[in-house]
């Protein structure tokens, strides 16, 4: 498939949600698209910025999420259409900007889309970004299919124009990263112009962008909402499938539509169980809702991650008149649908048969007792681990040995990244605070200011390079200006790696595929006076002794920048290994040796395992990277790296 | 062209991160839409794909589009580039009417005991209806990469007959998504692939 820019209107593509989102965001006819990296919102960014400069808008990926947001507002405020993307931590960053242009009308169409991630699958957290809508008074629209979320996307601008105020679309990771079938629509072919109005009708010294006065602003607010109300009364994203009559009503919205969809099919309900999907969320669409409750007794409400819709009707209830039906309610409340995780089709069957009193048999018994049979020894579990060639693992190898030289107890903050994985054994378990992006020099900050109460163990703050720019610096400017006692060490791979590699200001590339000023890690921290080392973390005897001297230094924050390009990023590139490894069988001296298997139980590089047979290490020459770097791990000499 | 055994039908690719699971979700799934099915494809994101297990959950239907989750115990046919990986799914997906075919040579989990093939296979063979056992990688190796595996075994998916697609369909999805020069390679394996069925 051609990507989402393909001018083919009426053919079906297999788009993930994300592209779908993207494309309805082409067929809308933005000009500006900003964006951070993060799961499971990327691909919108990447896809759009893919087709920017063919299409002539523009795309970039911006230092952070409320970058991201003003950046796009400032396009909408020249009246040009804009879109900013990013995951619900992102939403979180940007809301300090997201509750002041709510007070504010809008220029051109701007939309905000929050990729939600159920389960913290590739999160720190899971915040339900709902939430986020009620509590600022923005429309908020959420689709159940990938064909919605194009659709939903394209509208999501013209009511932004008509309610002059940001709308918001939420996705969750079932949408925003499953595929399926999208009827592309037309691309429309018009100019764009930028300029910025700065004449405001009633009051000739402000603009329309000042929320001021706000409390005006405020109560126009909620005029926007009213309408909001209305026009989603008779919205196409909302509907009803079932009987007029039914014994029970499922109130979804989302990736649940299609679980509630297969539950009652499974079931074969069909004839009993209505189902009312909602596309509209916020505000709710009071008239429609009211009129299907009187369908049932019984309602469940499916929905991920917080009852939202749930409590929100049982609010909407309260101010209807006595006589109005007051049907029972299941859901979060009552236990029989999760308020935390991520659903799945299993568990909507399993609510739906238990309020319906029903069995349910996924498989015949026999089977499923023959499945539980089978030992659990058969199938280990495969933890998460760096990549072979990593060059985060030699960096937590090398920051194990310094904390362990240095004796003084020290230890790691750090954050959000592949880095994130030295919370387990991939990185010896040396990461031991874990928080939001620049949370680890955040941190650090405060424990770097405990010595007057006797605290004098080291603290090593780590990030990488694309969250260095992100949050990271003005941690590290409170740490010099505070005189914070800590280390910060950079991991920098050259690359978001996490999220799929994308650019950031230190690589002298942009989301459009332009070369730009690199902003330089070292001169900045030079510029704030700190001192700064710069080490490749594949010279681990370098790396140790830098961290042992960084850590043995006093005062405000210093500096440690680790510094190799990300093994992925570097394969793709040359294609080839920088080194074939292989184990010298008359060297390993296996049990006998006394580092107690450190390559393959310490070490644990994906390449290396134990020849059970033979009693030694052995490389597996399909996983290994060729990086070399247990060549200098092993006490006996016996891996060996030979150039390719 | 012959059509679904079943509607939804329901296929799982399973793995370890890494082993290239999207590409065949997408290829297979590619070839559906352009027979006009509606497909959904659900697959594992984030951190696991580095080294973890992996699996993409593919729905096929003529009528709607279904969720990208199978429900347990509801998968019919089970594509495993790894068999360890492919046990597991079987033992949640699985039920007695299952197909499975899957890769022979094993990925080893990192900082864990492994059980050996013989016995893995053994319950493989025993929670699937019919199974194909294939030395994909061994075969591709002979084929100059061990990334062809995955081609060899859809090769091996589609001469099975299982489902309604054929080479041409494959080899049209092929030319969308990758290099010209690669074409024929992966073509080449596929070939292989459509050879082992008779020896699975």
């Amino acid at each position: 498939m051609a990507g989402i820019g393909i001018d083919a209107p009426g053919t079906t593509e297999l788009f993930i949600g994300n592209e779908a989102i993207a494309r309805g965001a082409l067929e809308a006819g933005i000009g500006f698209a900003a964006a951070y990296p993060g799961t499971p919102s990327t691909e919108i960014m990447e896809s759009l910025a893919s087709v920017a400069k063919k299409m002539n808008f523009y795309a970039e990926w911006s230092v952070n999420e409320k970058v991201a947001l003003e950046s796009a507002a400032g396009a909408s405020f020249a009246g040009i259409r804009a879109i900013a993307a990013m995951k619900q931590n992102g939403v979180s960053v940007a809301s300090d900007f997201l509750a002041n242009i709510v007070m504010s009308g809008i220029g051109a169409g701007l939309v905000l889309v929050c990729c939600d991630d159920p389960s913290a699958i590739s999160s720190s957290n899971e915040q339900d970004t709902r939430n986020i809508a009620k509590w600022l008074d923005i429309p908020l629209l959420e689709p159940g299919t990938f064909q919605e979320a194009k659709d939903m996307t394209k509208w999501a601008f013209d009511l932004a124009e008509e309610l002059d105020t940001i709308c918001m679309i939420r996705s969750v990771t079932r949408i925003a990263h499953a595929r399926g079938n999208v009827k592309l629509g037309e691309l429309p072919r018009k100019e764009h112009k930028a300029h910025f109005d700065n004449i405001c009708p009633v009051a000739p010294t402000l603009t329309k962008f000042i929320p001021y006065p706000s409390a005006w602003l405020h109560q126009q607010l909620h005029v926007k909402l009213d309408k909001a109300r209305e026009v989603f009364e008779s919205s196409p994203f909302n509907w009803y499938t079932g009987p007029e009559e039914a014994e029970l009503l499922i109130i979804t919205c989302g990736s649940c539509w299609l679980y509630s969809l297969e539950a009652v099919k499974t079931l074969n309900l069909e004839s009993k169980v209505g189902i009312l999907k909602l596309g509209t969320i916020w505000p709710l669409p009071q008239k429609l809702i009211e009129k299907h409750l009187s369908k049932s007794s019984k309602i469940l409400v499916v929905e991920e991650i917080d009852p939202f819709l749930e409590g929100s009707i049982k609010e909407m209830i309260t101010d209807l008149p006595p006589a109005s039906p007051h049907p029972t309610f299941y859901g979060k409340h009552s236990g029989h649908i999760n308020a935390y995780g991520e659903l799945n089709p299993n568990m909507v069957i399993e609510a739906t048969a238990r309020i319906m009193d029903i069995t349910y048999e996924s498989r015949p018994a026999e089977y499923s007792k023959k499945a539980a049979e089978i030992p659990f020894t058969y199938m280990p579990m495969r933890i998460m681990t760096f990549c072979p060639g990593c060059p985060h693992r030699a960096t937590f190898w090398a920051i194990k040995n310094a904390l362990r030289l240095d004796g003084r107890d020290g230890f790691v903050t750090g954050d959000i990244g592949c880095y994130s994985m030295a919370i387990g054994p991939a990185g010896f378990f040396q990461e031991r605070t874990m928080y939001c992006m620049g949370a680890g020099a955040g941190v650090a900050n405060g424990l770097g200011k405990l010595a007057q109460f006797g605290f004098n163990q080291p603290v090593l703050a780590v990030c990488g390079d694309s969250t260095f720019f992100h949050a990271t610096i003005p941690a590290l400017i409170n740490g010099v200006y505070n005189h914070s006692n800590f280390t910060l060490v950079i991991l920098d791979n050259s690359a978001t790696a996490m999220t799929g590699f994308q650019p950031h200001p230190g690589t002298g590339i942009t989301a459009m595929g332009e070369t730009t000023r690199v902003v330089d890690i070292e001169d900045l921290c030079h510029s704030l006076g700190v001192q700064v080392d710069v080490c490749d973390p594949f010279d681990l005897e370098n790396a140790t002794a830098t961290l042992l001297k960084a850590l043995a230094e006093n005062g405000g924050p210093r500096v440690v920048i680790m510094r190799r390009e990300c093994e992925l990023v570097r394969a793709r590139r040359e294609k080839k290994p920088p080194y074939k490894i292989h184990v010298d069988p008359d060297k390993c001296l296996g049990e006998a040796c006394g580092c107690n298997r450190l390559c393959t139980s310490a070490f644990s590089c994906p390449g290396l395992i134990w020849d059970k047979d033979a009693g030694k290490a052995k490389i597996d020459e399909v996983i290994c990277a060729g990086c070399g770097i247990c060549a200098d791990i092993c006490p006996q000499g016996a891996i060996v790296k030979e150039a390719v | 062209m012959k059509t679904l055994t079943k509607d939804p039908l329901n296929l799982i690719i399973a793995g370890v991160g890494g082993q290239g699971n999207v590409m065949i979700s997408l290829l297979i799934g590619k070839a559906f839409v352009r027979q006009g099915y509606f497909v959904t494809i659900g697959e594992t994101y984030g951190a696991s794909q580095r080294s973890g297990s992996v699996m993409s959950h593919l729905r096929i239907s003529r009528e709607s589009q279904y969720s990208p989750f199978i429900p347990n115990g509801r998968a019919d046919i089970i594509l495993g580039m790894e068999p360890v990986e492919t046990l597991r799914i079987l033992q949640q997906f699985g039920n007695s009417n299952v197909i499975t075919i899957t890769n022979s040579r094993l990925v080893y989990a990192v900082g864990m005991e492994y059980p050996s093939l013989d016995k893995v296979a053994e319950a493989i063979k025993g929670l699937s209806a019919r199974l194909w056992l294939i030395d994909a990688t061994a075969e591709a190796a002979k084929l100059g990469d061990p990334v062809f595996a995955n081609m060899i075994l859809i090769g091996t998916l589609i001469g099975s007959g299982i489902l309604p697609l054929n080479r041409e369909s494959i080899e049209l999805s092929l030319q969308e998504s990758s290099p010209k020069e690669k074409l024929n390679a992966n073509m080449l394996a596929f070939n292989k692939g459509m050879e082992l069925v008779n020896r699975g």
